[in-house]
């Protein structure tokens, strides 16, 4: 049997030591009657025809098309040394570090990521991550209701339609009110935000860019909330943020993110990793995993998981969170991402998707009855309105020309069936945005 | 070790690694205002690749692993990964796909592979645990728990009633009731008998929350290693109150193939990928936790959901209109549920039910072979794990230490609370005799030391990178970042 190494001696020793005769006795607590009514899994196969099996399936999936699909999941070059160390076995079979003398390497390795996504948000500290995006936008809001003690979460619509829907999902039955202010063409509507945030509410939520990929700062939104002691969370697309306004400038409480940029495969909808920083004062109403650095008993620098009375299998149903796993493989290959390409080589990815993205919006405001959903200025994305529905026209490039010409944002944003998502990473190419808007223009 | 900051050096650029430098590129200040730029670059670290390289090769010498040493890590399942199905989860065909590709309806057939893969699994696991369907959005066994006891709610609602007591048992995993609360519910406690859930204490629960009550959820082999003799008769106390049955998967390695928890009665269950079907655990993640459902919670599964369509073709199914919402932002952690397919692939239903027949006979054989060194509470034939009690006058943290100064990873302890000085281990059916029998010694050995010496065990570890850290120091002064010391 593959894995299992014992020889017909072993088995028939151990059986003997244990004092039965066969394995299913083993299982004589299990009556007949509650045996299984069937077990028809195919038969198993041996590592090549398996492997052949997968690259089968593998095969029949189409990555090879230029794309300029984004909305939050973007296709970044990812360096191979990324592969090679977080690949080592000793990173990726290795258990939670709780053991702490012998898991000193994940142990720094977190505690060096939560130092990168701290100083990229310009925030006191993070945590060793949540799952995703979405759930670190649930994770920052629950958060912020405990600290506040106010029940009532008002959410800019120009946030991700995904974070939003399963912000949604994780609240329904949790005594918290959300109140989603309407976005205007794109834009983050800050007047009508600073209206819905009273005295009333724990915490309002933005994005930057936001998911039209529209940059803003929210510096008075911010200072508004301040001044009626609501919370200000912002979550941010973590490449953008090498150049971008930071969280902490704009004087934002608590940042978060999707962190699939930063050296993770898009891999089909994950696992992904999400990003959670705030200020000092929060630390106790943290959820999910701390790492802190101590010492040992002879004065020697170590790191230790810290602050565990917050976690649930201390606290129980009062914990602050139910997370007990992190994203600890995905943060480690950010950091490594982080380590590899530094302050300047985050900015140059930065800088190349926003080129391409402005050379992009040039050539296709070029092509008849096709306008910019708004004036704002952006990041690497932008949404363009074209003169006919937008996913039939996406269809039709997949299917005659192989390009993946962005998102259709109609299912999600009602009266937005012309609207179209774009997004460049340093990936694509001036020739890829070229054969976008000459077959694109031909079916207009 | 020396931080990555510290290796840092200003200056030291590792530009081209991911982009040559272009001169004719505009910088950020050429293309967005001056207010929306940040004023200083992120200190990130500044390495050059091989600085890179090396640091993280030195972290990762400082690391105990499955690949290196053994795991008997009670509750966690510390099985070998294959490495077939790690090269199967890097197949650029998987790797590269974007998830939104599969929402676009020309992009859906440009993802027949990955959608297969998905739907397969989902088929695997129903077969492997008698459920009616499955969603594999969760992101981890907690998650799946939320998304488990969601379910529930759901259920009650659509009932047209709001049940909010959540019974469980006092031997069960911290996530339980933490999950249970974040769904609204009011989690109560339990207490077992002898080990095992009690039909009597089950019934007085039902008699006092009556038509409050929503369901229990239960852990079966439970935390002790125990199989519950007793569960026809709570699958119908439960039952005849119209609440659920929720299964915690954390102990599935047990059963396979021995019992499949739909036939028995159980509504709702979580599985972690990450434990029975051995894809790696990463240092403390990326987990997965998907969760199948009897036939009339089909309709509240998370959405969107997989399905094989006449043609042979397979895409999304039209929203049932009562689903939960979205649990994870697409179909779960692929990447990992890709793995646990290869697996299930590979081994087939002879492969996995040997699995856990061998499971089962690696943790008996061990207690047989420690229990006159431990203190093993319960003399009968146990599952997956067992429990004991470190000897007399010895601390369970303590012989944990000693271990890993013998080069093992030590077994859980302290859980479950009901166990005094607790450790579990939990050998998997991937460990060979020979290990099982040099990790008996060990113990003993560690024992024996220990009584002879005290001293001398209360410092261990003493050959590891670090000796035993201060944690409430740690707690104290929250050095969180390289920034907050």
């Amino acid at each position: 049997m593959p894995y299992i190494p014992h020889s017909q001696a072993e088995l028939e020793e151990m059986l003997a030591t244990v004092g039965v005769k066969t394995l299913d006795d083993l299982f004589a607590d299990i009556s007949p009657d509650m045996r299984p009514k069937s077990f028809n899994l195919p038969e198993g196969m041996d590592e090549g025809a398996a492997c052949a099996f997968f690259e089968d399936l593998a095969a029949r999936n189409r990555t090879a098309m230029a794309s300029f699909l984004g909305a939050g999941y973007y296709d970044h070059n990812v360096p191979k040394a990324v592969d090679a160390l977080a690949g080592q076995s000793a990173f990726y079979t290795a258990y939670t570090p709780y053991q702490a003398e012998c898991s000193q390497g994940t142990l720094q390795a977190i505690f060096e990521f939560q130092t990168a996504i701290a100083r990229l948000m310009d925030l006191d500290f993070a945590n060793a991550s949540v799952y995703d995006g979405g759930s670190a936008l649930f994770e920052a809001s629950t958060m912020c209701v405990r600290q506040t003690k106010r029940s009532r979460v008002v959410v800019d619509e120009a946030v991700n339609p995904v974070w939003r829907s399963m912000l949604a999902t994780y609240t329904a039955n949790q005594p918290i009110e959300i109140v989603t202010v309407p976005q205007k063409n794109g834009t983050s509507d800050v007047d009508a935000l600073k209206a819905a945030v009273d005295g009333q509410t724990a915490c309002v939520i933005v994005q930057n860019p936001n998911f039209f990929g529209v940059v803003s700062d929210f510096t008075e939104l911010f200072a508004h909330a301040k001044s009626q002691k609501a919370l200000s969370v912002i979550s941010v697309y973590p490449v953008m943020q090498a150049v971008l306004k930071t969280p902490g400038e704009m004087g934002a409480d608590v940042a978060v993110g999707e962190g699939q940029s930063l050296g993770l495969p898009l891999s089909f909808g994950g696992p992904y990793l999400g990003l959670m920083a705030c200020r000092k004062s929060f630390v106790r109403q943290m959820p999910g995993r701390l790492v802190g650095r101590t010492v040992d008993t002879q004065g020697r620098t170590g790191y230790v998981l810290t602050l565990q009375a917050r976690e649930q299998h201390i606290r129980r149903a009062k914990a602050t969170s139910n997370i007990c796993s992190n994203q600890s493989l995905c943060a480690l290959r950010a950091l490594i991402y982080l380590s590899l390409v530094g302050p300047q080589g985050l900015r140059k990815v930065a800088e190349r998707g926003m080129a391409l993205a402005r050379y992009a919006s040039q050539m296709l405001l070029a092509l008849p009855g096709v306008t910019l959903l708004n004036d704002r200025p952006f990041g690497n994305e932008f949404a363009v309105c074209l003169p006919k529905a937008a996913a039939p026209l996406v269809d039709a490039l997949i299917e005659r020309y192989g390009v993946v010409a962005g998102y259709p944002v109609g299912r999600h944003y009602q009266g937005m069936d012309n609207v179209l998502l774009v997004a460049c990473t340093e990936k694509n190419t001036r020739e890829q945005i070229d054969r976008l808007v000459e077959s694109l223009g031909g079916l207009l | 070790m020396k931080t990555i900051y510290e290796e840092s050096v200003p200056g030291r650029a590792t530009l081209g690694i991911v982009l040559k430098d272009d001169p004719a590129q505009p910088g950020c200040a050429d293309m967005l205002p001056a207010q929306m730029l940040r004023g200083a670059a992120p200190r990130l670290p500044e390495c050059a690749e091989i600085d890179v390289v090396r640091h993280f090769t030195g972290l990762a010498e400082l690391n105990y692993s499955v690949d290196a040493n053994f795991y008997p890590l009670g509750s966690c399942t510390m099985k070998y990964n294959p490495k077939c199905t790690e090269a199967v989860s890097q197949l650029p065909g998987f790797a590269r796909l974007h998830p939104m590709l599969a929402q676009l309806k020309a992009g859906e057939k440009a993802c027949q592979g990955a959608l297969q893969v998905l739907c397969d699994t989902e088929r695997f696991l129903c077969e492997i645990t008698g459920m009616k369907g499955f969603t594999l959005q969760p992101m981890a066994g907690a998650n799946g728990e939320f998304t488990g006891v969601s379910l529930i709610a759901a259920y009650h609602q659509a009932k047209g009633r709001s049940r909010r007591v959540m019974l469980i048992p006092d031997s069960a995993h911290g996530t339980n009731p933490a999950s249970a609360a974040m769904a609204g519910f009011t989690a109560v406690t339990v207490e077992s008998k002898d080990g095992m859930v009690d039909p009597e204490a089950l019934k007085a629960a039902v008699a006092e929350h009556g038509d409050n009550l929503a369901g229990l959820m239960m852990t079966c082999p439970n935390t002790l290693g125990l199989m519950e003799t007793r569960l026809k008769e709570i699958v119908q106390i439960i039952h005849s109150v119209d609440a659920l049955l929720y299964y915690d998967g954390a102990n599935m390695n047990a059963i396979m193939g021995k019992m499949r928890v739909g036939d028995v009665g159980f509504d709702v269950v979580h599985l972690n990928l990450h434990k029975t079907f051995a894809t790696p655990h990463g240092g403390g993640g990326p987990g997965s936790g998907p969760v199948g459902v009897c036939e009339k919670l089909l309709p509240f599964l998370p959405a969107p959901r997989v399905e094989r369509r006449a043609d042979g073709s397979y895409g999304f199914m039209i929203d049932s209109g009562k689903s939960i919402g979205r649990i994870g932002p697409f179909y779960g952690s692929f990447g990992v549920i890709l793995k646990a397919c290869a697996y299930i692939v590979r081994l087939g239903a002879e492969g996995i039910k040997r699995a856990s027949e061998y499971a089962v006979l690696n943790a008996n054989y061990m207690r047989r072979k420690l229990e006159d060194v431990l203190q093993v509470p319960f003399d009968r034939i146990c599952m997956h794990e067992f429990v004991a009690s470190a000897p007399e006058g010895m601390r369970a943290l303590d012989i944990a230490k000693g271990l890993l100064e013998l080069g093992y990873h030590a077994p859980t302890i302290y859980f479950p609370l009901l166990v005094h000085e607790c450790l579990m281990p939990e050998p998997t059916e991937t460990e060979s005799k020979q290990t099982l029998d040099a990790f008996c010694d060990a113990v003993r050995k560690v024992v024996e030391d220990g009584r002879k010496d005290p001293e001398a065990l209360a410092q261990a570890p003493r050959n590891l990178p670090v000796t035993r850290l201060d944690e409430t120091a740690a707690a104290r002064h929250m050095i969180l970042t390289e920034d907050m010391a």
